[in-house]
């Protein structure tokens, strides 16, 4: 089975997960504003308010176990990012007589693709918050109701849907992977750490990630002196022999030419988090695990982003991770299409999604909007430790014409998407 | 050195002057990070003292009788109330969760306080020291201004991007206007005709026709040498005659002067790393900003428009307020 999920952050303190029953009530009463769902497909006007709909279509997968006992086991990634986002619409919303409704199909794990979009079209819905991996993203864009739909891919980080496989109904508001290898590899070469060992693990994910690295390095100066893979066994984060075995595998694993910062690509939360601490080198480790290249984090509180971080955790009882974000901001999309165009109807707000006009405030102290060529999130990434904020790309000094966001992924002229011109 | 000549003066014109305190106006600022206000003596420009108060201090604000400070402390959910002369902590008001910014009603009874965790506008009877209202607003409110009458309250909300005008009387809201991205601060002309809405990340200021709750200019700003991202508009400030405004634009470490008959902007003061608040003296003669990255406290002269001052006031100064 191929993973395609963003890594984990580590974390620490984390009050019990509570079930997210508080939020479901205020949802309610907002909700409550709203005309019956029957009434509000998209474009048909209701007197006195207009609902807006916004899909939210996943699979139920098995749930991510982070190797550090500090992380919950989180079975409701993503959904609660647009569950919250939804929130924040609908408390905008009654002030422009505006509603929205999450519609939420979650299928089972080997579950139709075809059919999930079939619901939410028979339902209405024409905006999607896709919180799958790039098989089955490409999968549902392709299906003939889509045709009609915009797609927020929420999840997949895969380079190939920015580029060869890009298509005209998808936005993606999760960053893409060398996007954040980027904006890894410029605050590395701030810190004038240019030497960089490469451990990659076994899932295609960390191939690609490895492969995003590599551009990186030779994009911003880094030179890859050495490169492994992980091909060490590891299994249950609980087991009796403890950390024997690792504390002897691990610094096999990293010997050999002296480097500046070990980077590991380990998507799915294998083995990256073992790493610190017992490396060969006394190095840092950055990548997926350490000095973390992320979208979203709990240690960040910037440009007001308390208060995103403490409406989340009241909503869901667990930190926000990128998967959420993504989706969080996917619906805010939406919602900001609706406020700013007064439009609910399909073609009024999709076109403003792709306008030179739209702008998302993301809590990351700049405006967030999407890339005409290839329908990717322009956006800042955060440089995260496992506990602290380190720092947040694009890095000073990393100049573009446009906007410095464009330094971090594929800008206009690398692109190899064709759609739009 | 100006103010030292005319002490010399006031000295020779003889001793019933003396009595009176000098030209000494006192400013307040709070210390997001040391949680602490610093006050400056406005004559030396140096500290006169720190007073401790609850965690995070940003809003404050003067009483209306001059005697006592009011401090938003948004992580210990309340307002400390601190007198003055004493410099200690006299009380607290039940702000409600998390408050940011509050406005004092223009009779002295009232404070209006932005809740930014539970979108909501909080009030509060400053002499019985209670809660008596609540009004429901955007995502995340944040800026807070009132009419000179006060009759309508505006309350801006970060996420939902609106300015709210609000019924005092009624505690209703009667109207809503989008602004750009993050609204921070809103602020009423003194003869009510308008309020100027800042945006910190769209980075413009919305001009509002108060009776008509219409955007009527967008005012844009543009510093050679300063990417646009980092232009974000925050505090506002306008001159008594109503001439002149002046607006912090964050992390541009720019102040810029608007022209408030014409709406464009005149220049643009260099400052300190991401100002955030300003607030003029008594006579209009200077402006003090406060600097968050900078943690200092930059003063322009506005006769000459020069920044003279710069003074280091402690761990990440946000909010402002001037005492005559």
């Amino acid at each position: 089975m191929v993973r395609f999920w963003q890594w984990p952050e580590r974390r620490s303190r984390l009050s019990k997960p509570r079930r997210p029953v508080a939020v479901i009530l205020p949802l309610l009463g907002l909700l409550a504003l709203a005309p019956p769902a029957a009434a509000q497909g998209s474009g048909s006007q209701v007197p006195g308010a207009t609902a807006v709909l916004i899909g939210y279509l996943a699979r139920q997968e098995d749930p991510r176990t982070p190797l550090s006992f500090l992380e919950p086991v989180a079975t409701d990634e993503g959904l609660q990012g647009a569950r919250l986002a939804l929130a924040d619409n609908n408390t905008t919303g009654v002030f422009l007589k505006q509603s929205y409704r999450l519609v939420e199909q979650v299928l089972p794990q080997d579950g139709d693709i075809a059919a999930g979009v079939k619901a939410l079209a028979d339902e209405g819905v024409r905006f999607v918050v896709a919180d799958l991996p790039a098989d089955a993203l490409l999968a549902a864009a392709d299906r003939p109701e889509a045709k009609s739909m915009v797609l927020f891919n929420a999840r997949a980080t895969d380079d190939a849907l920015r580029n060869e496989q890009c298509r005209v109904n998808i936005l993606h508001t999760a960053p893409s992977r060398r996007m954040l290898a980027d904006a890894l590899a410029q605050y590395l070469a701030w810190k004038k750490w240019p030497r960089w060992s490469l451990l990659a693990g076994r899932d295609p994910g960390d191939a690609l990630y490895a492969e995003a690295v590599r551009r990186a390095a030779k994009r911003f100066g880094g030179r890859i002196v050495d490169e492994k893979s992980w091909t060490f066994d590891t299994g249950n984060r609980r087991t009796d022999t403890g950390v024997t075995t690792i504390q002897s595998d691990i610094p096999l694993a990293t010997q050999g030419p002296d480097y500046d910062v070990l980077v590991v690509a380990d998507e799915a939360g294998d083995f990256g988090d073992y790493l610190d601490g017992r490396t060969w080198y006394p190095r840092p480790v950055a990548g997926t695990q350490g000095l973390t290249a992320t979208a979203w984090s709990r240690v960040n509180e910037q440009w007001g982003g308390t208060q995103l971080q403490s409406r989340f955790e009241k909503l869901a009882g667990r930190w926000m991770t990128p998967r959420d974000y993504a989706a969080w901001l996917a619906v805010r999309s939406v919602g900001e299409a609706a406020a700013r165009t007064g439009a609910t109807g399909f073609d009024g707000l999709a076109g403003y999604l792709h306008s030179p006009d739209f702008e998302l405030a993301g809590f990351k102290g700049e405006a967030l909007s999407f890339r005409a060529w290839d329908g990717q999130m322009r956006q800042p990434i955060l440089i995260a430790g496992p506990r602290m904020l380190v720092s947040v790309s694009p890095q000073e000094g990393f100049l573009h014409p446009v906007t410095p966001l464009d330094t971090l992924g594929d800008d206009a002229p690398e692109s190899k998407c064709r759609l739009n011109r | 050195m100006r103010h030292l000549l005319s002490c010399t003066l006031l000295l020779l014109a003889g001793p019933v002057l003396v009595a009176e305190p000098l030209l000494a106006e006192t400013i307040f600022v709070s210390n997001e990070k040391d949680n602490q206000i610093a006050v400056v003596d406005g004559d030396s420009l140096q500290i006169k003292t720190k007073i401790k108060v609850g965690r995070r201090p940003r809003g404050i604000t003067l009483s209306a009788d001059g005697t006592q400070l009011y401090v938003c402390v948004g992580d210990d959910n309340r307002i400390d109330v601190v007198d003055i002369a004493s410099g200690k902590i006299v009380h607290t008001l039940p702000s409600g969760p998390d408050p940011e910014l509050f406005v004092l009603s223009p009779d002295g009874t009232k404070l209006y306080v932005a809740n930014e965790n539970d979108n909501m506008v909080t009030v509060i009877d400053v002499a019985e020291r209670k809660a008596i209202g609540n009004i429901q607003v955007g995502v995340e409110p944040e800026g807070m201004g009132i009419s000179p009458d006060g009759r309508i309250l505006v309350n801006t909300s970060e996420t939902t991007n609106m300015a709210h005008f609000i019924d005092t009387e009624k505690h209703a809201v009667v109207g809503n206007v989008l602004v750009d991205s993050r609204p921070r601060v809103a602020r009423f002309t003194d003869d009510g005709k308008q309020v100027w809405v800042s945006s910190e990340i769209g980075g413009t200021v919305s001009v509002i026709d108060a009776a008509a709750h219409k955007v009527i200019r967008k005012i844009r700003f543009e510093v050679t040498g300063v990417r646009r991202e980092a232009i974000q508009a925050v505090g506002i400030q306008m001159t008594k005659d109503g001439k002149r405004a002046f607006v912090a634009l964050g992390p541009a470490n720019r102040i810029a002067e608007i022209d408030t008959a014409s709406l464009e902007v005149k220049r643009y003061f260099l400052v300190g790393q991401r100002v955030w608040n300003l607030a003029f003296s008594p006579d209009e003669k200077r402006l003090y900003t406060t600097n968050g990255i900078s943690n200092d406290l930059s003063v322009i002269d506005l006769e000459r428009n020069k920044v003279i001052k710069s003074i280091p006031v402690g761990g990440a100064p946000w909010g402002i307020v001037v005492k005559p």
